[in-house]
């Protein structure tokens, strides 16, 4: 092991050690105590609620639907009836922005779950067997790592076809390696406390002592990666969709909400705006609640703060 | 510190081997004949001209064949030339990598500087307002997407104040003024998540430092603020800041693809985007393997910079 390995394990089990400690007295309801008592994360918490009830029921609320077209409105400004002004054919932007909420929220949830199904058992599997198993797991991860992510996606999009659902695949490719170095590095230091030992040296298997005493310990910092990657996955959407990849433009996505207004950008401003402000508040919600959630999973931050 | 250099480069030939290899698998996959890119979509070929293409640009050989053929002539320098124009990606790549090159820079140096200042000045100022303000503003730059950023810019500079075109390129040999006022809204653009994930660093490693005995002490022995912060502080929290400032700049690269579609350069991220519309595959698979060996090569700089600057490292 290098010399930079065994630092990062140092701190690692110190902190998953306080984290231990901190379960005890509280446990999960400790956790949301400690989120809720800070402001930044309640208002993230709130931004991703609001979100997410959006996405939900955003096209039942919408007063009209996400392609109708109102040619005597085109590139209209905000109005009494079309709260958010109309695009270049017309569509009224605030109902094709209750309709694109469901594209990146389902982006959102299926790219990190892709992300994470794929960094959490290869990230487990080489933490748990070390070795040359680690080694090339790692290995195949620094070179996904070493592209730039955003090109990495363009190109497994053109290979694999321009539709929503590659999109998904392809940020959770993309993604992927972060995810499988936070377990890995939570693996590393579980697989040597005393009670992994004992579950192996009483006959579990490793499918079973993965699954029941070492996946459990690794669940904190996965929750707060995956709110941090949720946020930069509906950005990586937004991006694609923005460069023209993923939703062909009659889809009220968000990032291709905003390019194809780019055009229209000096008489219409807001119809490039509105959907942009929409992105960012979203993402700004999710980097607080993961932020929110770090802090409070991390004792020696909750100590300072209080 | 020789023998960790060494070490380090080694590291990196399989980690270039396995980029070359993924990028050519990728590019291979990417459905759609090249052929009919070489002869242009709308002409029409008999079987037999196709085949003789193929031939030709050695398309009909196995894929490990062609992976081989393709590595032995990067390794020559001969990164191949575009289907489509025909010219060789060497000079394609000399007239674009300076474009991208003083794009990245720009935005690293823009990036950088207030967000290293503002970071230190954050993280002792600590709790007051000032600190509230700078965390409140790292978090909105990093939500906000590049491209809306740059939406506003342009709405604000170039439509409503008309300082800055919206749109365009002018070589820096040729007009030097006209040339910054091309790159510096796409710069910014670029430079607003970089600073903002390079401030909120900078705060919390000069946090942890602050922390530590040793500033308590020199505090504690009466050396006026200043010299505790360049002596003791900045000494020690330079170097993480540094490692994160090394990946990020490489991260810069990717976001290029994005604003040098928005601003028209005619850069590195421009030409790749262009060519994977295209199919113009030999382009594709050589410039994503030139961008991520310079993500790699930066990414070793760094690591030895590291290791330069740590004295820690340096006696091994």
């Amino acid at each position: 092991m290098s010399d930079s390995e065994t630092k990062t394990l140092a701190r690692e089990s110190l902190s998953s050690r306080e984290l231990a400690r901190s379960n005890q007295n509280g446990g999960d309801r400790g956790l949301w105590r400690g989120v809720l008592r800070q402001k930044l994360a309640v208002i993230g918490l709130v931004i991703v609620g609001f979100f997410a009830i959006v996405a939900l029921v955003g096209p039942i609320l919408a007063p009209n639907g996400p392609t109708e077209q109102f040619s005597e409105f085109r590139l209209q400004g905000p109005s009494d009836e079309y709260w958010f002004g109309n695009d270049e054919f017309g569509r009224d932007i605030f109902s094709r922005l209750l309709y694109g909420a469901r594209i990146s929220f389902q982006v959102g949830v299926i790219a990190v779950g892709i992300s994470a199904v794929i960094g959490i058992v290869i990230g487990l599997v080489a933490g748990y067997f070390g070795g040359w198993i680690d080694n090339i797991s790692s290995l195949l991860m620094d070179v996904l790592y070493a592209f730039p992510t955003i090109l990495l996606a363009i190109a497994i999009m053109a290979m694999l076809g321009n539709s929503l659902a590659n999109v998904m695949i392809a940020i959770g490719i993309v993604n992927a390696p972060t995810f499988m170095r936070v377990v890995r590095g939570a693996v590393l230091t579980v697989r040597r406390t005393t009670y992994v030992e004992a579950a192996i040296s009483v006959g579990g298997s490793i499918p079973r002592v993965m699954w029941r005493h070492v996946l459990p310990n690794v669940t904190a910092p996965l929750i707060v990666h995956a709110s941090l990657n949720f946020a930069y996955a509906v950005l990586a959407e937004a991006s694609l969709a923005f460069l023209g990849l993923g939703n062909k433009p009659p889809s009220p996505s968000w990032g291709s909400m905003v390019s194809s207004s780019y055009g229209f950008l000096q008489l219409a401003p807001w119809a490039a705006i509105f959907p942009g402000v929409a992105i960012a508040l979203t993402v700004l919600g999710f980097n607080l609640l993961g932020d929110g959630l770090r802090d409070a999973l991390d004792p020696r931050l909750r100590n300072e703060n209080g | 510190m020789l023998k960790f250099i060494i070490n380090r480069v080694l590291l990196m030939i399989p980690i270039l081997i396995g980029v070359s290899l993924v990028t050519f698998m990728i590019v291979r996959s990417i459905p759609g004949d090249p052929v009919r890119v070489l002869i242009g979509f709308d002409q029409r070929a008999t079987p037999e001209q196709i085949e003789n293409i193929r031939e030709a640009y050695g398309l009909n050989q196995p894929l490990p064949v062609q992976y081989l053929k393709w590595m032995g002539h990067i390794l020559q320098g001969d990164l191949g030339a575009s289907l489509r124009t025909d010219r060789p990606l060497t000079t394609e790549l000399a007239l674009r990598l300076p474009v991208t090159a003083e794009l990245t820079i720009l935005a690293a140096i823009i990036g950088a500087v207030p967000a290293l200042i503002l970071g230190v000045a954050a993280a002792m100022k600590r709790n007051t307002r000032f600190d509230w303000m700078t965390t409140a503003f790292t978090m909105i730059g990093i939500s906000v997407p590049n491209f809306l950023l740059a939406t506003l810019l342009v709405l604000v500079f170039s439509f409503e104040l008309r300082w800055l075109p919206p749109v365009g390129y002018a070589p820096f040999t040729e007009d030097p003024i006209q040339n910054l006022k091309t790159m510096i809204l796409p710069a910014i653009s670029l430079a607003m998540p970089f600073m903002a994930i390079l401030m909120r660093f900078t705060r919390s490693a000069v946090l942890e430092v602050v922390g530590q005995e040793y500033v308590r002490v020199a505090r504690a022995k009466g050396l006026p603020q200043r010299r505790v912060l360049l002596r003791h502080i900045l000494p020690n929290a330079g170097i993480p800041i540094l490692t994160i400032a090394g990946i990020q700049v490489a991260a810069l690269l990717g976001g290029t693809v994005i604003v040098e579609q928005i601003f028209g350069l005619p850069g590195v991220g421009r030409y790749i985007y262009d060519a994977i519309a295209n199919r113009d595959y030999p382009v594709v698979q050589s410039v994503v393997l030139v961008m991520a060996t310079i993500f790699v090569i930066v990414s070793l700089v760094v690591d030895v910079l590291y290791a330069f600057l740590d004295p820690r490292l340096r006696t091994r």
